[in-house]
């Protein structure tokens, strides 16, 4: 954070800029995790830690909530208490704070909540920038203050905190989440000094004297009736009146001492513009940019950027904007379905139209009212360019401009869009912009990010950069988009011609264009396995070409090989770094190369000597390694760059998703959208990412046909089947198979094939193996093996082994993991993070029961992997059957997938009346065998399955409305499982509530709950799953209290199943949970041990991890069965041993405990003693309750009985 | 009676030091030993490479997964120190110094140059008395002679003690064609000391896993029977100081390891088994001892029993071997059948 001396320049983001300010301003800060606002709460979190002060010399407090409603609640209580208090929020979780937001601005009471503006989830989540968010709440009373820039967002959040003190209006301070949040950029910091000089203490000390204390006592929150509710209103509105003027005073006073001048409405443009666009955020620089241009060509064109959009300042509005503005498009970044228009919109043609009744001020001299019209831009961070701003320029110039336009898309539904020249562009020419296209992890993005640092610090340039990344969390390509220039760089858009593009993994040209944004002349790096001399015959048709038409410089270096022979493993950002700075020409070149290692000792001097030492080997190794590429003449490679999918994809994934594979979902028309957010399952299949550097081979004469590796392959991409070994005959010569080793298959094949395009190359399975060579014992069943060589053949053979039939589940054991690996999974290839720990439990789950599934997944993880585009895992057999899959919100899942189980039950009894009542039709005999069906093994759901054929068929041509309506529901006669998914932060923390009511209802559903013990998905903040000693952000200093223990607190209910499992220690204990979870009539709970790239170690190791978890005591396995009492035995079963391994054998394995131990030993040994104890404890109490006796209750009566009443509504038939 | 001695320059007041373990890795357990009687401390070594495997993982755990999910860009807060690199045991190197009074040795074990002279630099600049280079490498590459092992040896230590003003020890592994020969180049390379044996983890193996499993078993008194043999030999011989570690249990471990010529005995796996408070047993029977046998000092014992001294040299020599052989064999023969 910005220190009290402040330097001239720093580099940051927006998110650092705001929590900077807003830390240094407050005493209580409320957090919860949410994209893009996270680090806002991460960065105050750490500083706390570190114990930096605010300008009053005290250590914030910062606190985490259980949600976002929970942290207004204490942002509430703090500020009514007279503390200056703080959040950070966005999207739902701003949607979460909304109650709080009307009492705390009812109530006159100071706090800035500080928004990283995003999409609210409708149709579909999205984690990326608009204003939908802050426009939900302009009804709660707050101030809404909007930013456009990193130094703007910066310097609002100031400005917000001096206002709201000034004005007793709380203020939403918002800017555009990833687009301001994320990018990074050189801005004049604000210190202590500033701080202190904007914030009147006056103020400060009037906000305490209206705080709740018993040495003052008042009331407040009063009920009130009819009779003065209406009027005690209105009695806020002088400070509303007050607070523009506020506002502005606060404003001069601050460009007073910065220079940095802001006013409520800021114009941009010609004096005498005519036409005139409106709008807030980001989009700001990209119009200023294109007024430039625009009006060098003589055209009168302006920009209107509304800073403070609440409380509306109508003459500050009319003031601001020029009286010859004939025409104005207001731009939203919002969409109101149904409204006459946007926000914006709505509040300008009100304020153009209040200025022309009231005939007031300049505007009474003007006869004709300006048009305004309106338009939707930029949803979910869709980009904004100069060619959109002047579009919309363009548009004003006609007669009739259309109104409620869209501009950024092709709309061929409603026709609402309007064209643009994507040609035009107005990039500067004395501005360095670099496109550099990396692998996740890499140190692609890493690099970037210290390369800005560099010449940010070292030269006077300005610096921005921007960084995309995939949708996937493995294998995922990265983007970074760099501008450097002399003046502050305003284009907040992506770079359309870089004159540097480095390509960071030379198979990306494989199936990407990666050169489509090198301008002519551009410089082209790429990190190449082959030497400047022969790497051309490597590249793609279309690569060559552009290389020679756009007269490029091609370098190449072999990053990989540098990176190996220096000790760099597989990190290259050092290594390009250092191309960079020798081949673009930004700096002198040992000006950079001084600048890197100075960066160098820097980013890694706390990592030790030898970190360092290993990075400077590679800056040398590098720069002599670097070639230059003589470039021929002519294009004549053989090959073209691939298709994003097979032409034998379905027309949808073909047409529609292939597109958005190939990075060119921006150029799809609204038609070609699925309207409502519908989307077919069964589509990752078709992208063959080939992600995997190396891949398992299986050795079929040392396998024992465990299926250990199959059950805990994370993607679904090792599968075995057993078939008839007439089947080989068409098989690829090298197809391996092999004797099954079960005696009642013998006479068949079994094959373990692996997909080779589709492994992410994480190792698990090679872990898992059991089996090892008795002549060399590093080889096992199953060994890595390099992909390229490989990919074609056994491509080939898992197309074959695809073909292969499966295998008949009813004469499998379901409880058996030697057989469940030949059930056929209905999740693979999700873009989950190689060596997830909770995909092999979601793939087990579809196993099992996928084919009559409905699955409520929370937000997080789960739901990213399982529903992000372009392509999603979950899939169909061949009969068309698979999980439904739905994703509603993170704080209410369970009750969600309640209403679910609601609604099948009632469909259910629905449709057994209809049976009843049909009989006469559908045959007696059959209705009956289908109310009295015994679906509890697989083989009844399948004859239950033929008697709803039956019925389908016999009822085909009924005119019989009871008939029509059995065809509609008679699916729901077949039993369904219906499952509620998610993460620790759900079911811990946010959705707790619901899902303990869910529990206590008695209603057949299965809860899975992920635990990772951290918010995995917004990247690892604590949970109160998060174990005492582990470090996770919100955490840094260690979490200091235990884990909540979830189990026990569902087992006190008595009539839920629970079960605590983790499938790397003991894989069958697993199966039999879920097998006893989803037979068992009522609530079921498994809370499944997730090992988790958050932990902080190789993932391969992942379920080595998970087993020394079991052993050391920390993750007891038990399994509680209410049905057991039925039988006088004791429900409580301990599945799992007295602790054999030490505690810190397990925990040190793992960076998140680890680190602390490193950074504060004495902490570290403190927690990891108090965590001892707490498994020494918690392993009493399990070992009292296993040895209990059992219960009487339920001899003498039937299950039924014993159930709720929620439970007891269902079909006493045994069925779910 | 007087139990001083010397070692490296230091007068002790007694023979016994503790040796390199985790029982010197505290300051608490330090000053026990010093409260024990222990005349001189060598803390435990600091692993080169161990050092550098720990950076190079914590480095890699807490990036790995970063930068590649717009949500999830990275795992971990960033921490102000992670107490990498020889930080920790030079702090604990100046705690100790300011703890106790006896002399506080650093214990190295590297396996570059540039680690070994940095490590060594930084441990004096900490305060440490002297250094105790621990010259284990384990030379798996059949290409590298004997010889060049050893000239490496020797260049590392003229190297380091030209760059050290302290006193420098070599502890040595028992791994050498010529003993004797290796401690008379150390000798002239100028290692102050030269400590006689070390001990070391060795892989065993785990038949039912097939696993390669490192393990460490505590000394024993007949270990202590190597190292008299080779201090007794090289007695004499060298100008460098002798100590023996490993094996020495007893009080007449530590007598024996004084009458084959070593100048203090050091003891770690008998302080690790019965406790800090065993030296002070020790010291007191070996008071007791030696007024009983009426010795005046150690000094009196020292290398009385060393090759040059002892009655039967040729007890140290080949024919002793093949007596033992004969004896063994004479005494299975009388053996009853």
């Amino acid at each position: 954070m910005a220190e009290s001396t402040a330097p001239t320049k720093v580099i940051l983001d927006a998110n650092e800029a705001v929590a900077s300010v807003a830390y240094r301003l407050n005493e209580v800060i409320a957090i919860y995790p949410i994209t893009p606002a996270s680090p806002m709460g991460e960065w105050a979190d750490q500083w706390s830690h570190e114990e930096c002060k605010n300008i009053w010399g005290v250590v914030p407090r910062v606190v985490e909530l259980q949600s976002e409603a929970g942290a207004a609640g204490a942002l509430h209580g703090a500020i009514q208490t007279g503390a200056l208090g703080t959040t950070f929020t966005s999207s739902q979780g701003l949607l979460l704070m909304i109650p709080n937001m009307y009492k705390i601005a009812g109530e006159l009471t100071p706090a800035v909540i500080h928004v990283a503006s995003r999409a609210i989830a409708t149709h579909a989540l999205s984690i990326f920038g608009d204003h939908s968010d802050a426009m939900a709440v302009r009804s709660t009373g707050f101030a809404l203050l909007a930013s456009n820039s990193v130094q703007e967002a910066q310097d609002m959040a100031l400005i917000a905190h001096a206002a709201t003190l000034e004005s007793r209006i709380p203020f939403l301070h918002f800017f555009d989440g990833f687009r301001t949040s994320h990018e990074i950029a050189k801005i004049t910091p604000l210190s202590d000094d500033d701080l202190r000089s904007m914030i009147d203490d006056v103020r400060v000390r009037e906000h305490r004297d209206r705080a709740l204390t018993p040495d003052r006592p008042v009331l407040r929150g009063t009920a009130q009736n009819p009779d003065v509710f209406f009027q005690a209103r209105e009695a806020a509105n002088p400070f509303y009146f007050a607070c523009p003027a506020i506002v502005q005073q606060v404003m001069d006073r601050f460009a007073e001492r910065t220079g940095r001048s802001y006013q409520l409405f800021d114009y941009i443009g010609a004096p005498d513009a005519e036409r005139v666009i409106v709008l807030m955020g980001s989009a700001a620089g990209a119009v200023e940019e294109t007024i430039d241009v625009v009006q060098a060509r003589g055209e009168k064109v302006g920009l209107l950027k509304v800073r403070l959009l609440r409380p509306f300042a109508l003459e500050a509005f009319l003031s601001a904007l020029p009286v010859t503005t004939r025409a104005i498009a207001v731009l939203d970044r919002t969409k109101e379905p149904g409204a006459l228009g946007e926000p914006l919109y709505m509040d300008v043609v009100t304020a153009v139209g209040e200025a022309f009744d009231q005939a007031s001020g300049k505007w009474a001299a003007v006869l004709e009212r300006p048009r305004v019209i309106g338009g939707r831009y930029g949803l979910s961070s869709k980009e904004f360019t100069p060619a959109m701003a002047k579009a919309i320029f363009d548009e004003l110039k006609k007669e009739k401009p259309r109104n409620h336009l869209t501009i950024g898309i092709k709309d061929d539904v409603s026709f609402t869009s309007i064209d643009y020249d994507p040609g035009f562009s107005v990039e500067n020419p004395r501005v360095t912009r670099a496109i550099f296209y990396g692998l996740g992890s890499d140190g692609t993005v890493g690099a970037n990010k210290n390369t800005i640092k560099i010449i940010g610090e070292e030269t006077p340039c300005f610096v921005q950069g921007y960084f995309v990344y995939d949708s996937k969390k493995s294998g995922s390509v990265t983007v970074s988009h760099l501008r450097f220039g002399p003046q502050p760089i305003r284009s907040s858009y992506l770079i359309s011609k870089a004159n540097f593009v480095a390509c960071h993994q030379f198979n990306f040209l494989e199936r990407m264009d990666v050169l489509e944004a090198a301008e002519p002349g551009a410089v082209f790096l790429l990190n190449s396995p082959f030497a400047a001399d022969s790497v051309w015959q490597h590249l793609p048709l279309r690569t060559q070409e552009q290389i020679i038409s756009k007269r490029l410089q091609f370098f190449v270096v072999d990053g990989y090989a540098v990176a190996r022979e220096t000790g760099m493993g597989s990190r290259m950002n050092t290594i390009m770094q250092t191309c960079f700075f020798a081949i673009s020409g930004v700096l002198p070149r040992d000006e950079a190369i001084a600048a890197i290692k100075a960066s160098i000792k820097k980013s890694y001097g706390k990592l030790g000597e030898a970190v360092v030492q290993r990075n400077f080997a590679a800056v040398e190794a590098t720069l002599a390694n670097l070639q230059g590429v003589h470039v021929p003449e002519h294009a004549l490679s053989t090959f073209n760059i691939l298709p994003p999918v097979s032409s034998q994809a379905p027309s949808f994934v073909r047409d529609v998703l292939g597109v958005m594979i190939s990075g060119h979902g921006d150029s799809l028309p609204v038609s070609a959208m699925p309207q409502g957010g519908t989307f077919p399952t069964g589509t990752s299949t078709w992208e063959k990412r080939n992600i995997a550097l190396e891949i398992p081979v299986w050795d079929e004469s040392l396998c024992i046909q465990c299926g250990k590796c199959v059950l805990v392959c994370p993607h679904s991409v090792i599968r075995a089947k057993v078939y008839d070994s007439s089947l080989l005959g068409g098989a690829p010569t090298t197809f391996k198979s092999a004797k099954p080793r079960w005696r009642e298959f013998e006479t068949l094949k079994y094959t373990l094939q692996v997909s080779p395009e589709d492994c992410t190359g994480c190792r698990l399975c090679v872990e898992a193996c059991p089996v090892k060579s008795k002549s060399e014992a590093k080889h096992k069943a199953i060994n890595m093996a390099p992909q390229p060589p490989l990919r074609e053949n056994e491509s080939a053979n898992w197309e074959y082994f695809l073909s292969i039939p499966e295998m008949d589940r009813g004469l499998l054991s379901h409880t058996q993991v030697r057989d469940v690996q030949l059930l056929e999974p209905l999740f693979e290839f999700s873009g989950a993070c190689a060596g997830c720990g909770e995909t092999p439990y979601i793939k087990l789950l579809t196993q099992l029961f996928g084919d009559r599934a409905v699955i409520a997944n929370a937000t997080g993880c789960s739901s990213i992997y399982g529903g992000n585009l372009p392509t999603t895992p979950y899939t169909k057999n061949l009969a068309g059957r698979g999980p439904a899959w739905s994703n509603s919100l993170f704080e209410d899942n369970a009750e969600f997938g309640l209403g679910m189980r609601l609604a099948l039950d009632k469909q259910t009894e629905y449709a057994r009346s209809l049976v009843s009542s049909l009989s006469g039709q559908i045959g007696t005999a059959l209705s009956q065998e289908i109310l009295s069906a015994d679906q509890s093994t697989e083989a009844g759901i399948a004859a239950q399955r033929e008697r709803v054929s039956a019925v389908r068929r016999s009822l085909a041509d009924t005119t019989l409305t009871e008939g029509q309506d059995l065809l509609a529901v008679c699916d729901s006669l077949i039993k369904k499982s219906l499952w509620i998914v998610g993460g620790d932060g759900w079911a811990y923390d946010i959705g707790f509530g619901g899902l303990d009511h869910v529990l206590s209802s008695g209603v057949n559903v299965n809860i899975l709950v992920l635990d990772t013990e951290v918010y995995s998905n917004t990247g690892g903040q604590m949970s109160k799953a998060t174990p005492r000693g582990a470090v996770a952000k919100y955490a840094a200093a260690g979490k200091s209290t235990a884990k909540k223990d979830l189990a026990l607190e569902a087992i006190s209910y008595g009539d839920v199943y629970v079960a605590r499992v983790a499938m790397g220690g003991n894989d069958t204990q697993t199966l039999k949970a879920f097998q006893e979870a989803e037979s068992f009539n009522g609530p079921s709970l498994i809370i499944a041990y997730s090992h988790c790239i958050a932990h902080g170690y190789d993932m391969a190791f992942g379920m080595k991890q998970q087993k020394a978890a079991v052993l050391s005591g920390y993750w007891p396995l038990l399994r509680y069965d209410p049905r057991v009492r039925k039988q006088g035995k004791n429900p409580f079963q301990l599945d799992s041993k007295a602790p054999t391994v030490p505690l810190r054998d397990y925990i040190y394995a793992e960076a998140r405990y680890s680190m602390l131990a490193r950074s504060d030993p004495e902490t570290a040994q403190t927690l990891l003693r108090l965590a001892e104890d707490d498994v020494a404890r918690r392993w009493e109490i399990y070992e009292d309750r296993a040895a209990m006796h059992g219960s009487d209750l339920g001899r003498e009566e039937p299950l039924t009985e014993l159930l709720p009443v929620g439970a007891r509504a269902v079909p006493s038939d045994g069925e779910k | 009676m007087n139990l001083t001695t010397t070692y490296m320059g230091f007068t002790l007041k007694n023979p016994i030091v503790a040796s390199s373990s985790p029982l010197c890795d505290s300051v608490s357990n330090i000053r026990a030993l010093e409260d024990s009687g222990v005349s001189a401390v060598v803390l435990p070594s600091i692993f080169e490479e161990q050092l550098q495997l720990e950076e190079e993982y914590l480095d890699q755990d807490l990036v790995r997964g970063t930068e590649s999910f717009g949500e999830s860009l990275s795992y971990f807060p960033l921490l102000r120190d992670y107490n990498l690199g020889p930080a920790g045991h030079l702090e604990l190197i100046r705690k100790a110094k300011s703890a106790v009074s006896i002399p506080v040795i650093a214990s190295l074990n590297g396996t570059s140059r540039s680690g070994w002279i940095q490590y060594a630099r930084n441990a004096q600049q900490a305060g440490c008395d002297a250094i105790e280079l621990n010259l284990y490498s384990l030379v798996t590459d059949p290409m590298r002679t004997s010889s060049q092992v050893e000239n490496d040896y020797c260049e590392l230590v003229r190297v380091l003690k030209s760059s050290l003003r302290i006193p420098l020890a070599v502890k040595l592994s028992h791994f050498a064609t010529a003993p004797a020969n290796l401690a008379g180049q150390l000798d002239v390379a100028g290692a102050t000391a030269l400590v006689l044996f070390n001990r070391f983890y060795q892989p065993d193996f785990d038949i039912e896993q097939l696993e390669v499993t490192p393990r460490l078993t505590l000394s024993h008194s007949q270990e202590l029977l190597l190292r008299l043999h080779w201090v007794a030999i090289i007695y004499g011989r060298v100008q460098s100081d002798l100590a023996i570690t490993g094996g020495v249990h007893t009080v007449e471990d530590v007598i024996k390891s004084m009458m084959a010529g070593a100048k203090v005995a050091m003891m770690t796996s008998a302080l690790l088994q019965k406790g800090v408070h065993h030296a002070s047993s020790v010291l007191a029977e070996l008071g007791h001892w030696m007024e009983e046998h009426e010795y005046e000092s150690i000094r009196q014992m020292r290398g009385s029993m060393s090759y040059r001294s002892a009655p039967n040299p040729a007890a140290f020599e080949r024919v002793n071997y093949m007596r033992t052989l004969s004896s063994y064999v004479l005494a299975r023969k009388e053996a009853p059948v």
